[in-house]
């Protein structure tokens, strides 16, 4: 008993520094890539808010677990390589970037239009207008539903097991085919799964207090 | 002269919104544009700072015409200060950073340099001691207050103001009609859409009354208001005067 513990622990632990680290590095990123999806196909002319779309359906239309293996295992065959992580990496950026600029595209359309002739009448250009005056207003606003993104993002970077990376969900399947001790196996990474959740939520919450506008309540 | 204008159309959806509109204003001037709504007021201020564009017509400002092919629109609106009915002021930022960011990031002024400029601007407006506050923490007429100060800010040849106290409750309708007084006592040019005939009697060089798209009269205020020869604009000033009347 000890000694499963013994071994079992410091490699789940192990894991979880891989896990947080696939999230921590695909997170900015994949926030960036939403905000240029959203503003591309808002401001965007035909062809670029065309290239963005495009890009939208093919990462929300395809199953994660089909664009890692798409990454990891058919582009090396086009000549392009990428380690386990890194594969990863990218396929989480591409997937959460596509989801997260649905809340970005909505919330840049949902600033009134006030907000913009304001800063047309001030002789701002579109792009001093859309970064000092309607992102500002829009990102605040897609804030609760780029956090619920990035939770899930923490939930299915388990998938990243499949392509090799030593995370939490991997090395527990590994552990768990020696061991044969599921419950104690399982139930120990569903709980560092929820535990990394947690803090995410809880500093998002911190930061959504944090940026909140004076004087504007929300309704209740 | 400041503004010219001559000859302006816009249709929208079929509509003739605008359906030739000529006038001038010289420096110093004050102008107010008065009409029932729908008469296409709005309109033609947004034609004049291009926040849409006429289909017909030309628009001088400062004897640059802006109609024609313009190489920088951005710099033109830079020039006109505006006002509007619902104040649009950016709701992220505090008061003092409602005036200042524009000259930060449009006149490319230093921090501290907009920050002082837009602090004398606020204490015009009699609104110094609120710099810090939020939008949705101020009434309606301190938002339209912030709102003229951050138009004059920009040191503008000239203020359009479209309806400012149309959306105030009565009470707040007072302090923003003082501000502008004030500033037409300075001799800033200014073009007012109003049906403030109060305001109109006391700083206007001239009222012109728009109906279906054009000017219908002008004149002297004491003249339209008391004397009009238009029946459009007997009628609607007949209504007025008596709403006034109940209101003493």
């Amino acid at each position: 008993m000890i000694a499963f513990w013994d071994t079992f622990l410091p490699r789940i632990f192990a894991a979880s520094v891989i896990t947080i680290e696939l999230v921590v590095v695909s997170v900015p990123i994949g926030v960036a890539l939403a905000i240029i999806l959203g503003v591309a196909r808002v401001y965007g002319n035909r062809p670029v808010s065309l290239v963005a779309t495009s890009i939208v359906g093919i990462f929300r239309g395809f199953p994660a677990i089909v664009t890692l293996f798409i990454i990891f295992f058919a582009l090396p065959d086009m000549g392009v390589y990428f380690s386990s992580f890194w594969s990863a990496v990218l396929g989480f950026v591409l997937v959460t970037g596509a989801y997260q600029s649905e809340y970005v595209r909505g919330s840049i359309q949902s600033v009134q239009t006030g907000q913009s002739l304001a800063a047309q009448a001030l002789g701002m250009s579109k792009s001093q207008e859309v970064v000092h005056i309607i992102l500002p207003q829009a990102l605040r606003a897609a804030l609760p539903g780029i956090s619920n993104e990035i939770i899930y993002l923490i939930l299915y970077s388990s998938l990243a097991s499949y392509i090799g990376v030593e995370e939490i969900f991997g090395v527990a399947r590994s552990f768990n085919s020696l061991a044969f001790r599921p419950i104690e196996i399982f139930l120990t990474a569903g709980l560092i799964y929820a535990a990394i959740a947690t803090v995410c939520f809880a500093g998002f919450r911190m930061l959504e207090r944090k940026l909140r506008i004076p004087g504007l309540e929300a309704a209740r | 002269m400041v503004l010219k204008v001559e000859d302006l159309h816009k249709t929208y959806a079929g509509n003739k919104v605008l359906n030739g509109v000529s006038f001038e204003i010289d420096r110093g001037q004050i102008k107010v544009i008065c009409g029932p709504s729908g008469s296409g007021k709005s309109t033609l201020l947004r034609c004049l700072n291009l926040l849409t564009h006429p289909d017909k017509g030309r628009v001088w400002l400062e004897q640059q015409e802006i109609t024609g092919e313009v190489d920088d629109v951005n710099k033109v609106r830079q020039k006109i200060g505006f006002v509007f009915q619902d104040f649009n002021l950016f709701n992220h930022l505090t008061a003092l950073k409602n005036v200042s960011i524009a000259l930060e990031i449009v006149r490319k002024m230093k921090r501290d340099e907009a920050r002082d400029l837009a602090l004398k601007e606020l204490r015009k407006v009699n609104l110094a001691d609120d710099a810090h506050k939020f939008p949705a923490e101020l009434s309606g007429g301190q938002k339209q207050r912030v709102a003229i100060a951050r138009a004059l800010a920009m040191n503008p040849v000239i203020m359009f103001y479209d309806e400012p106290t149309s959306a105030l409750d009565p009470h707040l309708i007072g302090e923003v009609l003082d501000v502008m007084k004030k500033l037409a006592q300075e001799k800033l040019t200014s073009l007012v859409v109003t049906h403030e005939i109060g305001f109109a009697r006391s700083v206007a060089d001239e009222i012109m009354f728009m109906g279906d798209g054009k000017i219908l009269e002008r004149g002297p205020p004491n003249q339209i208001i008391e004397n009009p020869k238009h029946e459009v604009v007997q009628q609607f000033f007949k209504r007025i005067n008596e709403l006034y009347r109940r209101n003493e």
